[in-house]
């Protein structure tokens, strides 16, 4: 292929007796937007720092322009026109918008005096390229994800761009700023510019990209243009099992509502929230990343009590105003943020499982029963599968999916009533999400209330009997799952 | 890179990483004790000696069991030595007071010394961990500021001058040493160390507060009480302070406001040298025990040597503190280093 961009051919590369890469060949040409994907650790991170320079193929050759490179520094990558944006987007926070602009091509131009004047003017030309308006002299610290993304791409163009590289750009994202990106990415593509874009997600790869690459455990499963792809074959290719969607149904609903909220409000979050949540009921809360249901969960949970409205569990009022009393009335909160908030990644997968229920398990001065305790991590691990060789490694050796299970057995642990789920399969492979679904759902089976925070639409629509929609910190719709459908929630949602 | 087949050396490499600190302390224990076997066999190696030694060591040995606690959750007592002059100061008036005029103590005496000690010790050791769970002030600061504090105190109730000549009878007692040859000092320090070994290993409170010093945030949304845990902690850390109080009383027959100032950095150096994780939630009580028993065994085998001036005890403790951590330092890089290689598989 002449006109070919970039072509990378029969890429090999390992780590430690790790095969990374095996036989990878992926090309991109001009003004294509194409999307690579794949579960964690099938090798995507690694190709891109193939491609741009910063590992070097053990075999393999790649091609920019027609050239042909067998190594290639980062210097050449950037040189052949390749940019590359990382989740963290490498920009400095105590430094303003103007500073961060302009910096790279001050230090290539080797200047020595800092002229404002030349500066400012680099940077207006910079973020003019793609309409993006912003305060030159704020300082990036202060700027909100979707505005350092800006930043980041608008000095990514700064140079001859021909190629820009994003890293799971929509990780921290609205859905609005998604849009805003999603639009910018198609006018770079006007100018003829090539976008390869790393996501998991499967409604972005078929809203976005023309040609998809898919890779496992370090190998191409299919590559070709997304228009031939539906969501069956892109769980399959991604994993290698075929998923049957299990949609949820509730069965055995209790009469009386367990958890009621009447009115209650945070200042500046959410106001007017009622609901009443039965046990073996799943009820859905969506919103965008600015509705409020955030808040709404952490209110629930006592890390942020209510200012007004009343809070009910089994009919009489409780002032949930720190995790240890919605602990005792029997409530359980599965945190968005698995990696800070929701566990202690140094430490033994089995102190996680125990750690909320360890009181229960100790004689009255609090001296710890150790059959007892490997009782419970042995049932825990056995239970929910988590597949681990021993319980006494750390947490951190776990997959995204298994470690949500520890999160999950360290609640279930405490034979709770009440479960919130806020995200519960943020950063989980297809194949783990589906297995967690089917507890959730069992759970519910079993007696238990849940409520899921979710803005993943088809997650909330599968699992949950009821959807409230939340905007601006009030619920605007209360919808019955098996009536509604991605586009009617959306409609209440923006 | 994996090492398949297991040759002797692959199996000792396989138990010094199981527990690096541990095996290097021990590693250098027994090269000390060996370099001083050749040098200096007969002024090192008797009972007399060895005895000494186990009277001195629970001075800061106790405080470092303290610090280590608070090492743990993540923060850092450095008010120790403060305490235990405090403490120390206030139980030389009560033991003045007590002191009759034959020079002697009633029976009621120490045992009454040793329990008001401690509870001064807890009650300042509350103080610090109010100061850092409830006013949120970064331990290292509160703990700094409250040392000066109790310093401070101790100046202004002696002006500066040393509290003495109260009954020898309590110096006595704590230097008897047990069937002829266990001093006294060893065994409360063994006791102490036992202590906090179960409190650490076999009890709700130790698992709790090594989570704590891993992430205090998950801590929270685990719905551990984390403002409680850190009271207790600096709570038990006053009272270990206070004990080493009391032993420098019986040690120097005297207490004064600036006893034992070189102990705050001896304690960090100990507790860092013990393996115990700066950040928190990482450490265990041999490492310590060890890096107690280590660093005394260095400062008496120095002072064996007329030529070297116990003027560079400073400068050879600041040195190999920095040189511990910048060990860690790579140690901890290297492990990491492997770990991530294996998450990318």
């Amino acid at each position: 292929m002449a006109e070919g961009l970039l072509r990378a051919v029969d890429i090999y590369k390992s780590f430690v007796g790790v095969q990374a890469l095996k036989k990878v060949s992926f090309e991109i040409n001009p003004g294509e937007i194409h999307c690579l994907a794949g579960e964690n650790g099938s090798g995507k991170s690694t190709l891109i720092k193939v491609i741009s320079g910063v590992y070097s193929p053990d075999s393999g050759y790649m091609e920019f322009g027609g050239k042909r490179y067998e190594k290639i520094t980062p210097i050449d990558a950037i040189q052949s026109g390749i940019q590359v944006i990382y989740q963290d987007f490498s920009i400095f926070p105590n430094l303003t918008v103007m500073e961060n602009l302009a910096f790279n091509s001050e230090l290539a131009d080797r200047r020595k005096i800092v002229n404002w004047k030349r500066m400012r003017k680099i940077a207006t030309d910079a973020i003019a390229k793609i309409n993006f308006k912003v305060d030159l002299d704020a300082m990036v610290g202060t700027l909100t994800v979707a505005e350092k993304q800006m930043i980041a791409i608008s000095r990514a163009l700064m140079f001859n761009t021909k190629l820009i590289i994003m890293d799971e750009p929509t990780t921290a994202l609205t859905k609005r700023e998604v849009r805003n990106l999603f639009n910018i990415i198609l006018k770079l593509k006007e100018r003829g510019i090539a976008i390869l874009f790393v996501s998991h997600k499967l409604n972005e790869v078929f809203e976005i990209s023309e040609k998809f690459t898919i890779l496992r455990s370090g190998e191409l499963v299919a590559t070709g243009s997304t228009a031939d792809l539906d969501s069956e074959k892109f769980s399959f290719f991604m994993t290698g099992r075929e998923f049957q969607k299990k949609t949820f149904v509730p069965l055995n609903v209790s009469k009386e509502p367990i958890f009621q909220a009447k009115g209650i409000g945070m200042k500046s979050a959410f106001h007017d929230v009622s609901f009443d949540l039965r046990r073996g009921e799943i009820i859905g809360i969506t919103g965008l990343l600015d509705s409020g249901r955030t808040e709404l969960a952490l209110s629930l949970f006592g890390i942020r009590p209510i200012d007004h409205g009343a809070v009910l569990v089994n009919g009489e009022e409780v002032k949930i105003i720190n995790p240890q009393v919605a602990m005792q009335h029997k409530i359980g909160y599965v945190p968005e943020d698995r990696l800070s908030e929701g566990l202690f990644l140094t430490q033994s997968i089995a102190d996680n499982i125990v750690i909320s229920e360890i009181d229960s398990l100790a004689n009255k001065i609090g001296i710890l029963d150790h059959k007892r305790r490997s009782e419970e991590i042995e049932r825990w691990v056995r239970e929910l599968a988590i597949s681990t060789p021993n319980p006494d490694n750390a947490c951190q050796t776990l997959s995204g999916g298994n470690q949500q299970r520890v999160v999950l057995a360290k609640w279930l642990a405490l034979n709770l009533d009440i479960l919130i789920l806020n995200g519960p399969t943020v950063g989980v492979d297809i194949g783990s999400k589906h297995d967690i679904h089917g507890i959730l759902q069992k759970l519910a089976e079993e007696g238990l209330a849940l409520l899921i925070i979710s803005d993943d639409l088809p997650e909330v629509l599968e699992n949950c009997s009821r959807i409230l929609v939340m905007k601006s910190g009030s619920i605007v719709a209360d919808l019955d799952a098996a009536k509604s459908d991605e586009k009617t929630i959306l409609s209440y949602m923006m | 890179m994996m090492k398949k087949e297991m040759t002797p050396f692959a199996r000792f490499e396989k138990m010094y990483a199981s527990d690096r600190h541990l095996w290097r302390l021990i590693i250098m224990i027994i090269v000390w004790m060996i370099f001083i076997a050749l040098t200096r066999f007969s002024k090192f190696y008797s009972i007399l000696n060895f005895q000494t030694m186990a009277s001195q060591f629970p001075e800061f040995g106790l405080m470092s069991l303290g610090v280590m606690l608070c090492m743990i959750t993540g923060g850092i007592d450095l008010s120790v030595v403060g305490v235990a002059n405090f403490t120390s100061i206030l139980m030389a008036f009560l033991l003045l007071n007590l002191t009759n005029a034959a020079g002697g103590l009633p029976g009621y005496a120490i045992p009454l010394v040793f329990g008001l000690g401690i509870l001064i010790g807890a009650a300042a050791g509350i103080f610090n961990g109010i100061l850092v769970s409830k006013f949120n002030i970064p331990p290292i600061l509160a703990t700094m500021g409250s040392g000066e504090l109790f310093t401070g105190l101790c100046l202004a109730l002696t002006k500066g001058n040393a509290v003495s000549k109260f009954s020898r009878v309590y110096s006595r007692t704590i230097n008897n040493k047990i069937a002829g040859l266990v001093p006294v000092q060893l065994l409360i320090f063994i006791v102490m160390a036992v202590f906090i070994w179960f409190l650490l290993s076999r009890t709700v409170f130790g698992t709790k507060l090594y989570m704590l010093g891993t992430s205090a945030t998950a801590a929270k949304f685990s719905g551990l009480r984390n403002d409680r845990l850190l009271i207790k902690t600096y709570m038990v850390s006053g009272m270990c302070a206070a004990l080493g109080g009391l032993i420098m009383l019986a040690n120097y027959n005297s207490a004064r406001a600036d006893y034992g100032s070189v102990y705050t950095l001896q304690c960090v150096l100990i507790v860092v040298l013990g393996g115990v994780n700066p950040n928190g939630g990482k450490g265990k009580i041999s490492g310590v025990v060890l890096a107690i028993i280590l660093l005394r065994m260095l400062e008496t085998g120095i002072n064996r040597f007329p030529s070297i001036s116990s003027y560079y005890i400073s400068l050879i403790w600041g040195g190999v503190l920095i040189l511990v951590m910048v060990l860690n330092y790579f140690t901890e890089n290297s492990t990491r280093f492997i770990k991530r290689q294996m998450l990318q598989q």
